[in-house]
């Protein structure tokens, strides 16, 4: 699956709809992943994570700087989360399965926030966008 | 069988309240022909499904959405018995209509996606979550027939 030119400028368009509010955006889409799929919350038993827990916020902070960057260097995602690609492969291995979860769940933020920003054409480029991530990070596990 | 807590139940009904089952079913099965290109495999009498303007304008993708959620809405009456609900439909969509149950997953991410902008800050996590788990059982119950 190829970003065409329209999905790299509105997923552009959408981050800049967002704006300084990516952090918080990351945030709530965790929060709204432990909620729904309570299985990904095996992959934090260090965490605290009721509400408000300012482990998420932080961990919500580094989820949407790497979309951020991704989204500055969306003609080269691989290369821009390069380390982060061998971060979930060696250490972190994350099942695949699980970026499915937290994209469906920053569209619902987006959504719920920006419902304006989320025609249906953006939704579909973001969609691209955040298989593309997720297929970035989970390329060297095997 | 599925257990709903009165919480869910509230969560369900109250939700369903606020909709246009007309609006947000069109957008729901609009968005998924646009989202998801492949799945206008299954619609190819249709019309013009050529771009995403023509598909949110085409009266047959409104009409079937409107369709489709309003059979939701038997679901919603009957969270009890999703599965008898659902037989005749999950026998349909197996033996004359050979739609993928993957297809169901993908329509209710979206009714999901549509539900969360119409209600914005209304559609809380735990809306979220209850409603993402009705969209996987209805998902579940049109497969439970499939052979």
């Amino acid at each position: 699956m190829v970003l065409s030119a329209a999905d790299k400028s509105n997923v552009k368009a959408a981050f800049a709809k967002i704006g300084g509010q990516a952090e918080e955006y990351g945030a709530e889409a965790l929060e709204r992943m432990f909620t729904t799929y309570p299985q990904t919350k095996t992959y934090f038993p260090h965490f605290d994570l009721g509400k408000g827990s300012a482990q998420v916020k932080g961990h919500g902070k580094k989820v949407a700087a790497a979309l951020v960057e991704a989204v500055n260097h969306i003609d080269d995602i691989a290369g821009a989360l390069s380390k982060l690609s061998d971060l979930h492969a060696q250490k972190l291995r994350v099942d695949p399965v699980n970026f499915k979860l937290l994209g469906q769940c920053f569209l619902v933020v987006v959504a719920s926030r920006n419902p304006g920003a989320l025609t249906p054409e953006v939704h579909a480029s973001l969609d691209k966008f955040l298989c593309a991530v997720g297929t970035v990070l989970t390329a060297k596990y095997r | 069988m599925v257990h709903w807590t009165a919480e869910e139940k509230q969560l369900i009904t109250s939700v369903w309240a606020k909709l246009s089952v007309e609006e947000c079913g069109a957008e729901a099965l609009a968005r998924l022909l646009i989202v998801y290109p492949w799945t206008q495999r299954f619609f190819a009498s249709f019309g013009n499904l050529s771009s995403p303007t023509a598909i949110l304008g085409n009266p047959m993708v409104r009409a079937h959405g409107k369709k489709v959620l309003t059979s939701f809405g038997d679901a919603i009456k009957n969270l009890d018995n999703l599965k008898g609900t659902y037989s005749k439909l999950s026998e349909l969509h197996c033996d004359k209509l050979h739609v993928d149950p993957e297809n169901f997953r993908l329509l209710g991410d979206i009714l999901v996606i549509v539900l969360a902008a119409h209600l914005t800050k209304d559609f809380t996590p735990a809306c979220q979550a209850t409603w993402q788990k009705l969209v996987g059982v209805v998902a579940h119950a049109l497969a439970h027939k499939y052979h």
